[in-house]
């Protein structure tokens, strides 16, 4: 194969995965603008995605276009019913508290999935055909388009909803400021529930659409997650496109990095450079170093 | 139209109104003078609901908020500017009117919020002009304008003003003051606080003085201008009178 080709594959295998990192590190950075925590339970969303997606049409023998929306409303209502639970009820709680409370969610989400779903990973099939495009050389599995496509209309949605209507831009206030949001009538508490249900809506459509290429298993989400928190950290906590760009740059150099160094370091190498950038713009890529000043961490 | 009995408020084990008792009737503007940290914002702040910890009434037309969270005050017709604006910078002009009337999308008009946002742009025909600028961009003055714009889109029938002037140019507090008259005029009842405390002894009916979270002095604005232990505290001037 031509060494053109190869670099070629490598970046669409890196594109690929970047996008299911992108959309990881977009949830974390919802929930951290209306709450200023790291939601530590957002691989488990992932997580869940696949697994309820692979439940439903397996088990329940349900087509994809319907068993994609249905898994992804039960994800949301976990989302959701955590936040109501767990979060919700405290009156005044320290960021710390909150983010230990997801941590503890992590845990207790993936116990029961491991009872539910047992250890062994589960095996989704492809949304279409497994015959892979020729495209210069290189190969793309048509799962990997679908993938891409997912990224592209969560992105749409998020611009649209955070852009164009009021409730969105509702919540942009609350990230932009607490207080303020509260004397025009916005109900704090409220947005935060509703991100917790935007967040968990993108966790399950990444986890549903890398589950074909990966299989899912219940403790899948974490590593998922820390690639995601990385993503987001190094577009710049908060930033919607730095949390894109970032996303598919931590994919392309991970799969770069496998196929031209070793895949043993695959994951050293996303975490590597991510550090190597934090050293010289601490509010990672697209962050401002302004609002960077004002956070809690 | 709101009257505050024995409030205390804490900010934590720190206790920063020490008993206010104030009244503010329907159509008139009160202020609230007094140094820095006396205690001014930390009224305005707890009626809106900012402040957690408090003791007290806070009766608006007879019926008691206090402890109401600040979503709920807004609901009832009670509206902040707060102190240093506080608004959406990273968002257009339009987008923080819009927020502004936030709780009134749902059942009001669309053709209703229009009419109000032009009457903002009637006090403000600056903010028309910068309708697509972020909030972030303005000058000094034009974000005071668009934090007053921003209040009166929930319809409030009454304005809480916290330093409406501070930091601004004396041209553009005069002009500030000046829209505060016009408000009033056009029925809105406003509690004031204020740093430059001539200017806003000048618009009110009446005044309060506040000093480590107490009323020192009340009575009518005319009244304080003339008394001598306000003149020499706040208003700058009657050394002389007090040297002699």
């Amino acid at each position: 194969m031509h060494s053109f080709s190869i670099t070629l594959q490598y970046i669409f295998t890196g594109i690929a995965v970047g996008s299911i990192y992108a959309m990881v590190a977009l949830g974390f950075n919802i929930i951290y603008n209306c709450t200023g925590i790291i939601n530590f339970a957002q691989g488990e969303f992932v997580m869940l995605g696949g697994m309820f997606m692979i439940t439903l049409t397996t088990t329940w023998k349900l087509p994809s276009l319907v068993a994609f929306p249905i898994a992804v409303a039960l994800v949301v209502l976990v989302g959701v019913g955590f936040e109501r639970i767990a979060i919700h009820p405290l009156k005044s709680p320290s960021v710390l508290v909150l983010i230990m409370i997801t941590i503890a969610g992590s845990i207790l989400i993936k116990g029961v999935a491991m009872f539910a779903w047992g250890k062994e990973p589960c095996y989704l099939p492809h949304f279409s055909s497994e015959t892979p495009i020729n495209f210069l050389g290189a190969t793309i599995l048509p799962q990997n388009l679908w993938i891409l496509g997912c990224l592209a209309a969560v992105v749409i949605v998020l611009a649209w909803f955070f852009n164009r209507t009021l409730v969105g831009k509702a919540m942009r206030a609350c990230a932009h400021n607490r207080d303020a949001a509260r004397l025009v009538g916005i109900n704090v508490k409220q947005m935060v529930t509703l991100s917790f249900a935007l967040s968990a809506a993108i966790g399950a459509v990444a986890g549903i659409v890398i589950t074909p290429i990966i299989l899912m298993d219940y403790q899948r989400g974490a590593m998922l997650a820390l690639k995601g928190f990385g993503a987001a950290i190094l577009g710049g906590l908060g930033s919607g496109p730095g949390a894109v760009v970032a996303g598919l740059l931590i994919g392309v150099l991970e799969s770069l990095g496998a196929g031209y160094i070793s895949s043993h370091y695959k994951d050293a190498i996303a975490l590597v450079v991510l550090l190597g950038v934090l050293f010289i713009r601490p509010a990672g890529l697209l962050g401002s170093a302004e609002i960077q000043r004002l956070k809690k961490f | 139209m709101l009257r505050i009995q024995n409030l205390k408020s804490y900010y934590g084990r720190l206790q920063a109104l020490r008993g206010i008792s104030l009244h503010v009737g329907k159509g008139e503007i009160v202020t609230l003078i007094g140094a820095n940290g006396a205690g001014k914002s930390t009224i305005l702040n707890t009626v809106a609901g900012l402040v957690s910890q408090s003791e007290g009434k806070i009766l608006l037309d007879g019926k008691d908020i206090r402890g109401l969270p600040a979503e709920k005050i807004v609901k009832r017709g009670v509206a902040l500017v707060p102190e240093g604006r506080q608004l959406f910078a990273p968002m257009t002009v339009a987008d923080n009117l819009a927020l502004g009337a936030y709780l009134r999308h749902r059942n009001g008009s669309k053709a209703e919020l229009e009419q109000d946002a032009e009457m903002v742009f009637g006090l403000f025909p600056v903010l028309k002009e910068r309708r697509k600028q972020l909030a972030g961009t303005l000058s000094g003055g034009e974000q005071q304008m668009l934090a007053i714009g921003r209040a009166l889109m929930s319809r409030p029938c009454l304005l809480l003003l916290d330093e409406p002037s501070m930091g601004l140019a004396p041209k553009m507090a005069d002009e500030i003051f000046r829209t505060i008259v016009r408000l009033k005029q056009q029925g809105v009842t406003i509690l004031l606080v204020e740093q430059n405390a001539r200017m806003a002894l000048e618009v009110a009916e009446q005044g309060y003085v506040i000093e480590t979270g107490q009323v020192v002095v009340q009575g009518p604005s005319a009244d304080l201008l003339r008394n001598h232990d306000v003149e020499r505290a706040y208003l700058g001037k009657g050394y002389e009178k007090v040297w002699e």
